[in-house]
């Protein structure tokens, strides 16, 4: 088991947003997380990636075997841990080439091995690149600085096809995006989905399903997870809207 | 009854100094000059020291110094041998011609005291200038840097070396001049002046150094007074790293003549006390000037940047750019005045000064200041205090880059917006190794010293041997 998540309790400065949730992910799954605003869905992307100000109050995150509760975020990155972030952050003066060999070299020092030369690491930069459309040099600009809506997410799958994550968690990669970048985000994933990683894909929409086509839906309401099954729970959740979750937990 | 002021001992000290060697300073000294140094003399009689009930001093305390027995000196060091025996600029891999200041005279070898080349560019001594290039001085000396306070006064009665640069109109100087000020003798105070002339359409790159070579307390007072004829340029960078006993402070007053350019980049990278005031004078139609600068302090230590921009005429553009990083218990100053005569139509004026602090401790006092009698104008300002971004810090770390490479390289990121302004590759390459190496904390003053002592606490001193002065 890749990622075993039990009995988790998470709290936002004493108000606890995540009640008891369990879930688990295996390699080759992917998986998506839907349900209404404010139930917990980023709060769990924060949690498992060790956002500070995410206390965990009860419970346990195993990844790998291992509880990480305690692990740094970088930690549990060069573990493997990956996320796409729903509002990417800008970084005036950090430029994309220096802040991937750094995050690169990061994970390759963590790992024991040797820095990438810079032969190489141009190299893999053109093909990951192409893979998410990115035409752009990235060597002049900064991180995010002045990308659109639809470059930043690009960007994160570019960043993620740069690292290589075995966990990769998607916070709502496809708002703001339009058809075209949807196609190439998801194309993107799908190039990347192999037996030796696992995605959560956190979304409020159907669409995006149909292009990352997930092996196992769930909902999360209030805090936890209250109804799991397959991609047709996300065709029912389209058609029904939320309300009539609402209703049977509300109740 | 009314109060009598109480002197500091070291202001006797100036006052008895001026009146028992009063030959001694003045001995080449132009009939103006002497008039000046007599009338600042009475100045410096009637203000004393800047205090902090001074508005513009109200956020640096000097006190310190004012109670430290310092040492007056003013007497010409003999030539023994090459100031890079002593000190090893860190800044290096491109050419300049070095002008060596060393405890506040010109130093180098009597065939260079004051050259001139083909094209006529005077370099060398102040002193020598006095005697050799009367005209320069007749027109220019302490006429660009107004009397306003106690320091400025001292200067002028006090100050008898620095360097003299002219540039004859339409010779553009190929060459970085650099100027390397160092103390290295205990407990010195020094009152030193420059004199930068340049013609009509003439161009110079003008790197300007304080270093500190020991650990030993000191006080620099320092005048630049510089003179842009129509359409000259001046890029100057200044870079300070001297050591956490020693006061700086550093005046420079630039008038700048239509259609001159000016560009200034000021990198304090340590120092116990600097304090910098810019008097930038725009003069004539066209000018332009683009006014930077990046702190980055910690412990105890002090800064404090006064940019005044004079907007006398129309159409005139200036930009302040300044930056901190400030540690510990760090204090910075940012005052940013800008003028804008009445008249001065068509004027472009903007000012900006942001900070990040890392510590609780650390505080950053910023006012910008802003007159304004004309209206067609565009003037901006903005001042912010912060910390660094933690959304960064976590986006980065999620990378899997660790806590304390992030918080550098956001460190740094925040300082490039004025590094990366350096025209000279070698130059901006060298700075940015060395604000690296700061924001590392692995930059000493020690390292730059050619001795490379194995105990910090004790350095060699290069002593000067005061029977042959």
């Amino acid at each position: 088991m890749l990622l075993n998540i039990k009995n988790l309790h998470v709290s936002i400065n004493g108000k606890e947003i995540i009640k008891g949730l369990n879930f688990s992910v295996n390699k080759g799954e992917v998986h998506a997380i839907m349900g209404p605003n404010g139930t917990g869905k980023s709060t769990l992307a924060a949690a498992i990636t060790g956002r500070e100000g995410y206390e965990i109050t009860k419970g346990d995150i195993i990844y790998k075997g291992q509880v990480i509760n305690d692990w740094s975020p970088d930690k549990r990155a060069n573990e493997g841990v990956f996320l796409s972030f729903q509002y990417p952050i800008e970084i005036p003066g950090v430029s994309m080439t220096n802040f991937m060999r750094t995050a690169l070299n990061a994970k390759r020092e963590y790992l024991g091995k040797t820095p990438i030369s810079a032969k190489d690491f141009l190299r893999k930069m053109e093909e990951k690149k192409k893979m998410v459309q990115i035409q752009s040099k990235l060597t002049n600009r900064s991180v995010n600085e002045g990308f659109s809506g639809g470059e930043k997410k690009k960007n994160e799958i570019f960043q993620m096809a740069m690292l290589e994550p075995e966990l990769a968690i998607l916070d709502e990669t496809d708002s703001g995006l339009d058809i075209d970048a949807l196609r190439v985000v998801a194309g993107g994933v799908n190039q990347l989905k192999s037996d030796k990683n696992a995605f959560i894909v956190i979304t409020h929409y159907q669409r995006l399903l149909d292009y990352i086509v997930p092996d196992f839906v769930h909902v999360m309401y209030d805090g936890r997870i209250v109804k799991s099954g397959d991609k047709k729970l996300a065709l029912e959740l389209e058609d029904k809207g939320y309300e009539w979750i609402k209703d049977q937990f509300d109740n | 009854m009314e109060k009598v002021k109480k002197r500091y001992p070291l202001e006797e000290k100036f006052i008895r100094h001026f009146t028992g060697h009063s030959d001694e300073i003045s001995r080449h000294d132009l009939p103006k000059v002497s008039r000046m140094r007599r009338e600042a003399m009475k100045d410096f009689q009637r203000s004393g020291f800047p205090h902090n009930k001074m508005e513009r001093w109200r956020n640096t305390d000097l006190e310190g110094i004012y109670e430290t027995d310092l040492e007056i000196f003013d007497r010409e060091i003999p030539y023994e041998k090459q100031l890079s025996e002593i000190f090893l600029c860190e800044v290096h891999g491109f050419e300049t011609r070095v002008l060596s200041v060393l405890n506040g005279s010109f130093y180098s070898p009597e065939t260079e005291k004051l050259t001139v080349d083909e094209n006529g560019v005077i370099v060398g001594s102040l002193a020598r200038a006095m005697q050799e290039y009367p005209e320069f001085i007749e027109r220019h000396y302490g006429e660009i840097m107004e009397q306003r306070d106690g320091f400025k006064s001292l200067n002028m009665a006090l100050a008898t070396d620095g360097v003299f640069i002219y540039v004859p109109d339409n010779v553009v100087v190929d060459e970085t001049f650099q100027i390397i000020n160092i103390l290295n003798k205990p407990s010195l105070v020094i009152n030193v002046r420059n004199l930068v002339i340049l013609g009509k359409n003439a161009k110079l790159r003008l790197l300007h150094c304080d270093d500190s070579v020991n650990h030993h307390a000191g006080f620099i007072n320092k005048v630049n007074e510089v003179f842009l004829d129509e359409n000259a340029e001046l890029e100057l960078y200044k870079l300070q790293n001297l050591n956490d006993e020693t006061a700086l402070l550093n005046q420079t007053s630039i008038h700048q003549s239509a259609n001159s350019r000016l560009k200034i980049d000021a990198i304090s990278l340590n120092g116990g006390m600097i304090r910098n005031e810019i008097f930038d004078l725009m003069n004539g139609s066209g000018a332009w000037s683009d006014i930077r600068g990046l702190y980055l302090m910690d412990q105890e230590q002090h800064v404090d940047n006064q940019v005044n921009i004079y907007h006398n005429v129309p159409h005139c553009d200036s930009n302040q750019l300044f930056k901190g990083i400030l540690d510990n218990e760090a204090t910075a100053v940012f005052n940013g005045y800008i003028y804008v005569k009445r008249d001065a139509q068509q004027t472009n004026a903007f000012q900006r000064n942001a900070n990040i602090l890392l510590a609780k401790t650390a505080r950053v006092d910023t006012m910008p200041h802003l007159e304004i009698y004309a209206d067609d104008v565009q003037c901006s300002h903005g001042a912010s205090v912060g910390q660094l971004d933690n959304e960064a810090l976590f986006y980065m770390m999620q990378r899997g880059i660790p806590f304390a490479d992030a918080r550098m390289l956001l460190m740094y990121a925040f300082a490039d917006a004025v590094i990366d302004e350096i025209s000279i590759e070698s130059l901006r390459i060298n700075i940015e190794d060395m604000v690296k190496r700061r924001l590392r904390g692995d930059l000493s003053i020690c390292d730059r010293c050619v001795l490379h002592c194995s105990n910090p606490d004790q350095p060699v001193i290069f002593d000067i041997d005061m029977s042959k002065i």
